[in-house]
C-alpha cells in the first residue's frame, strides 16, 4: 500500500535544498542520493569519513580501501575529501551537516526514535547513528509505516530502547509525510491512492489531521 | 627515530594475556591484519579489544572470537558478525556498545591527554547510565572518558622508518585516533619507506604516536558489500 522504497526517497529528496551537507542512513536513506532534484547541489558525508561521496564503482572498479558507512563500495566525486573518523563526528557534532536521513523501528510523537536494539534478541549496536540524532538540526527518518506485523511504528511512546530523544522533525513513509512539533504528528501530505483514514488507522500516535491533506507529487 | 621492527613477531613483543587493545579499521577497511593473525597465532586470551566493529565470522577480529581470545569489546556496531551476537546474547563476552563518534572522541581524548569531555550523544538513552550529566547551552550531555590502551594496532598504506604514516581513503577511519591512545603503537604498512620519501606535509600521523613499525605482507583486504553499477 502506498509508495515503495524508492518513493520513500524519491519523496524525501524533495526535502534537500542547495548547498546542504547531507548524511544517509542505511537502507532506504542511501537511496535518496539517486533523486537529487536538479539545479541544486548538495554533497553527502558518510561517517566513516568522506565528504563528496559519489555512486558505487563500475563493476572492476572497486576498491577494498574505499567504502561508505555501510560498508559497500563507493567512489568519490571531484572535490571529495577524505578524513579521519573523530573528524567526522566532529563534523556532525559541531552541526556543520544540515540534514540527516535514517531509518528507524519506532518513532514517538515526541520526536524519539528507536533503531538500534530488540533487547535479547537483536543486538547490532548503534554506530553513528545516536551522534546523528543528538546534533543534527534537521532529522528525517525514512521508513515504512507499518512493521512486519502490521503494528504501527509511529507511536505515543517507543517501547525499543532509545537512540535519541526529542530528535526526529519529519517523518516519511510509505503513507504520508508527518512533521513532529509540539509532541505530536502533524499529517502533511499522504502518498498517492492513500486515504486519510488509512493513514490514521496505522498511526497509534496522536496525530493532528488537517481537513485537507494533499497527495504528494513524486 | 627508527622504529622498525623485522617482522609482526617483533612487533607484538610483550604482548599478554588480559591486556586492552585497540584495533583500528571500519569494517574490514583498514585492519591490521598482519597483527590479528599474529594475535589469533599467539592464542592470547581474556583481551579487551576496542574496536569499531567485530569482523566477520572468519575474518578480521571474528577470528579472535571464533578461538574465544577475546574477554570484552567495546565497539559501536557489531552486526555483521553472528559469532559475536550469540557469544553476547549468551553472555559469554561481554560488551560495551558505545556511539560511534564517542568511540572515536574517547580515543583522541586518550591520546591527546584529556581524560573526559562531554557530549549530546547518547542522553535520554542506554548509554547515559551511570555517567554525569551536564547542561551547557540549554542542551543535557553526558560526560564520556577517555580510553587508552597497552597496544594498538594500526594499518596504514605507506609509512617510513621514522613511523610517520600515511593512510589511503577511507581505510584511515579510526587508525589516527588509536595510534594515538596506545602505550605502545605498532603499525603495519603496506609500503615502508625510508625517512625523507614522504612529504611531510600530507603525514597524517606523526611518528611520535608510533613506537613500532613493520612491513606487512599478503593483504586480502577483503570487501564486505561489493556494489557497483553496470556501465549504461
Amino acid at each position: 500500500m502506498g509508495l515503495d522504497k524508492t518513493g520513500i526517497a524519491k519523496r524525501i529528496a524533495q526535502e534537500l535544498k542547495d548547498g546542504w551537507y547531507v548524511n544517509l542512513g542505511i537502507g532506504i536513506p542511501t537511496l535518496v542520493a539517486n533523486f537529487i532534484p536538479e539545479g541544486i547541489e548538495v554533497e553527502f558525508q558518510s561517517e566513516n569519513g568522506i565528504l563528496g561521496m559519489g555512486p558505487f564503482p563500475f563493476e572492476g572498479e572497486e576498491d577494498a580501501d574505499l567504502i561508505n558507512a555501510g560498508k559497500q563500495t563507493v567512489t568519490l566525486n571531484k572535490g571529495a575529501v577524505i578524513f579521519d573518523s573523530a573528524t567526522s563526528f566532529a563534523m556532525i557534532r559541531g552541526q556543520h551537516v544540515q540534514l540527516t536521513v535514517l531509518g528507524a523501528m519506532e518513532v514517538a510523537q515526541n520526536g524519539d526514535i528507536a533503531n538500534w536494539k530488540i533487547p535479547g534478541r537483536m543486538v547490532k549496536g548503534m554506530g553513528g547513528a545516536m551522534d546523528l540524532v543528538a546534533s543534527a538540526q534537521n532529522i528525517i527518518v525514512a521508513m515504512m509505516h507499518t512493521n512486519k506485523k502490521g503494528e504501527s511504528k509511529l507511536l505515543k511512546q517507543c517501547s525499543l530502547p532509545l537512540t535519541g530523544v526529542g530528535c526526529v522533525t519529519r517523518v516519511v513513509t510509505n503513507l504520508a509525510v508527518l512533521e513532529i512539533k509540539g509532541g505530536k504528528f502533524h499529517l502533511i501530505e499522504r502518498a498517492p491512492g492513500v486515504s486519510v483514514d488509512e493513514i490514521i488507522a496505522a498511526t497509534e500516535g496522536e496525530m493532528i489531521v488537517p481537513s485537507e491533506v494533499p497527495e504528494m507529487t513524486i | 627515530m627508527n622504529k622498525v621492527v623485522n617482522n609482526v613477531e617483533e612487533a607484538l613483543e610483550g604482548i599478554q594475556d588480559s591486556m586492552t587493545l585497540m584495533l583500528g579499521g571500519f569494517g574490514l577497511c583498514g585492519i591490521p591484519e598482519n597483527s590479528i593473525a599474529q594475535l589469533v597465532k599467539l592464542g592470547i586470551k581474556d583481551l579487551t579489544c576496542i574496536s569499531n566493529n567485530a569482523g566477520v565470522d572468519d575474518f578480521g577480529l571474528g577470528l579472535l572470537l571464533q578461538k574465544k581470545q577475546i574477554r570484552k569489546m567495546i565497539s559501536s556496531y557489531v552486526g555483521e558478525n553472528d559469532e559475536f551476537e550469540r557469544q553476547m546474547l549468551s553472555g559469554e563476552l561481554e560488551v560495551d556498545l558505545i556511539p560511534q563518534g564517542s568511540l572515536a572522541e574517547r580515543c583522541r581524548a586518550g591520546g591527546a591527554g584529556i581524560p573526559a569531555f562531554y557530549t549530546p550523544a547518547g542522553y535520554g538513552t542506554e548509554v547515559a547510565e551511570g555517567k554525569e550529566i551536564k547542561d551547557f547551552n540549554g542542551k543535557p550531555h553526558i560526560l564520556e572518558s577517555a580510553l587508552t590502551a597497552d597496544f594498538a594496532f594500526v594499518k596504514a598504506w605507506k609509512g617510513d622508518t621514522e613511523g610517520n604514516l600515511i593512510f589511503k581513503a577511507t581505510a584511515r577511519n579510526f587508525n589516527p585516533m588509536m595510534a594515538m591512545a596506545g602505550k605502545i603503537t605498532v603499525a603495519e604498512v603496506e609500503e615502508l619507506v625510508p625517512a625523507g620519501e614522504l612529504d611531510p606535509n600530507f603525514v597524517h600521523t606523526p611518528g611520535i604516536f608510533v613506537q613500532r613499525i613493520f612491513q606487512g605482507e599478503r593483504y586480502e583486504k577483503r570487501i564486505e558489500q561489493r556494489t557497483v553499477r553496470q556501465k549504461s
